[in-house]
Order: structure tokens, then C-alpha cells, then sequence
């Protein structure tokens, strides 16, 4: 579950979620991206590098510029806001399993 | 790996179902939360009270790894039918989140398959959204946490 936690720490910085929000509007080049924030544009380019590597940005060659557009698929994953809560309660639960499958089997061998 | 867990919590609603099926036979599923040594195993806490029986209470306390302190629960039994239902409710302590109402239903499929029906009736339909979230908020702090553990050691 490596990808969930990298997402995670995508959309954790205020930067990086802004964005977001930039891109999800229309596809924009790193330049017009960063035309947008005082931060330095290497710093820019290297939130746009990690957002990539979440899959949160998908690049796309056209003609000589690169622009990045919001990965839909990916973003609704991570908006699946219920997602954490059943997997804590699932992981909770396989525990409860665990723990009685065994349970079952120490009173089996005590008998 | 598949979720066996289901939670279904319809929009606009101020309550939210959990399921799950066990491969397990009823009496041990239900074993699993009468007895208070098992309990503190699955829920991952300490049990300071756990009195089942009818406007009996609970109250459990959870420490991070370093012993401290990170949330104690509490609340009144309402109804206690072993085998069949719990009826508490639940409160976490020195937190906003208002008293929570649970309705556990257990009910046997199959000689070693069971089921669990949890229904949870929140306050409000904010209380509630806000409860679902929180699993996923930790989830960000935690990253966050990691990430500026990350930064400081670069500086």
C-alpha cells in the first residue's frame, strides 16, 4: 500500500494542493504552472515531480511542451473520503478473526 | 486483498451500517466482545471497564508506543442478549465529537460463519461525515508528520 501513503504526502502540502486545483481547470505547461506561485521554479518543478510519481499528474507530449492534466481516476481514489475508515475497521476485524481462529484452536489443545 | 468489512452510510443520513462476516462460529464471535482480555487484543487498547449487563458501562484507554496517552472511550451498556446484541453507547473523551448511539446485531450463517451488523447513529449528518473522516485526516497527519521528519533532516 505504498502508492496510498505517496498520495497522501502529495495532497499533505499546501502547495502541491493548490496545484491541483490549478491543473484541474485545463492542462498547463510547468511554466504557466509556476507562473502562478512565488516559490523559486525549481522547487515547482520538483512538486510537479512528485505529484507525477503519485499519478496525481499525468504528463503529455504536445508538440514541444509537456503539459500536465489532473488524473481523474487517481484523484477520485483518494476523494473516496469512506476508504480509510473500512479499512480501519477491516483490519480491526481480521484481528477479531485471528485472535478467535486461534482461540479456538488453544481451547482444542488444552481439551 | 479483498475488504470483507461493508460500510454503507447514505448521504444526507446521521447514521452509517457496518458489516462484516466471520469465519467463525456465532458463540466466538461474540466472545470476542464479552470478554475483556480479548477485546483489549483486537481493539488494540486497554479495557479499564467492561460491564455487560444492562445500564452496565466500559471505558477503554489508548497509549501510543511510547506509553502515552492517546484517547480514552467510554460508555452504557443499554442492552446485553449474548449471542445476539449489544446496545452502548460510545464516547471518546476531552474530544468535540459528541455521544454516539451502536446497535450490534450477531447473527449465526453457518456452523463456523457468522455475521455483524453495527449501527451507529451519530448526533448529526455533520458528526457523522466528520467521524468518517477522521481515518483518512490521521492518514494525511501522518504523512505530513513523515514529511517534515523528511525535511528537518535535510536542513
Amino acid at each position: 500500500m505504498n502508492l496510498r501513503r505517496d498520495v497522501f504526502q502529495a495532497i499533505a502540502d499546501p502547495t502541491r494542493r493548490a496545484i491541483l486545483l490549478l491543473v484541474a481547470s485545463h492542462a498547463m505547461t510547468a511554466g504557466a504552472i509556476a507562473a502562478n506561485f512565488d516559490t523559486a521554479r525549481p522547487t515547482v518543478s520538483k512538486h510537479l515531480q512528485i505529484l507525477t510519481e503519485c499519478e496525481l499528474l499525468k504528463q503529455e507530449q504536445t508538440g514541444r511542451e509537456i503539459y500536465y492534466h489532473l488524473n481523474g481516476q487517481k484523484m477520485k481514489e483518494i476523494a473516496d473520503f469512506l476508504e480509510p475508515f473500512r479499512n480501519l475497521w477491516d483490519d480491526r476485524f481480521n484481528k477479531l478473526e485471528a485472535i478467535m481462529k486461534n482461540y479456538t484452536q488453544k481451547k482444542e489443545e488444552r481439551e | 486483498m479483498e475488504r470483507k468489512t461493508k460500510i454503507n452510510a447514505e448521504d444526507g443520513n446521521q447514521d452509517l451500517l457496518i458489516t462484516r462476516e466471520f469465519d467463525l462460529p456465532l458463540e466466538l464471535l461474540f466472545k470476542a466482545y464479552e470478554e475483556a482480555e480479548i477485546v483489549a487484543q483486537w481493539m488494540n487498547t486497554k479495557v479499564l471497564k467492561l460491564e455487560n449487563k444492562k445500564h452496565g458501562s466500559y471505558q477503554f484507554e489508548t497509549s501510543d508506543a511510547h506509553g502515552n496517552v492517546v484517547m480514552r472511550a467510554n460508555g452504557t451498556i443499554h442492552a446485553f442478549v449474548p449471542n445476539r446484541k449489544i446496545i452502548r453507547t460510545f464516547e471518546m473523551e476531552n474530544t468535540p465529537f459528541p455521544v454516539q448511539l451502536e446497535f450490534l446485531e450477531f447473527e449465526s450463517l453457518a456452523e463456523n460463519r457468522s455475521k455483524l451488523s453495527m449501527q451507529i447513529v451519530y448526533r448529526s449528518v455533520a458528526d457523522r461525515n466528520q467521524m468518517l473522516q477522521l481515518p483518512f485526516a490521521q492518514g494525511i497527519n501522518r504523512a505530513h508528520n513523515r514529511l517534515q521528519d523528511v525535511v528537518s533532516n535535510l536542513k
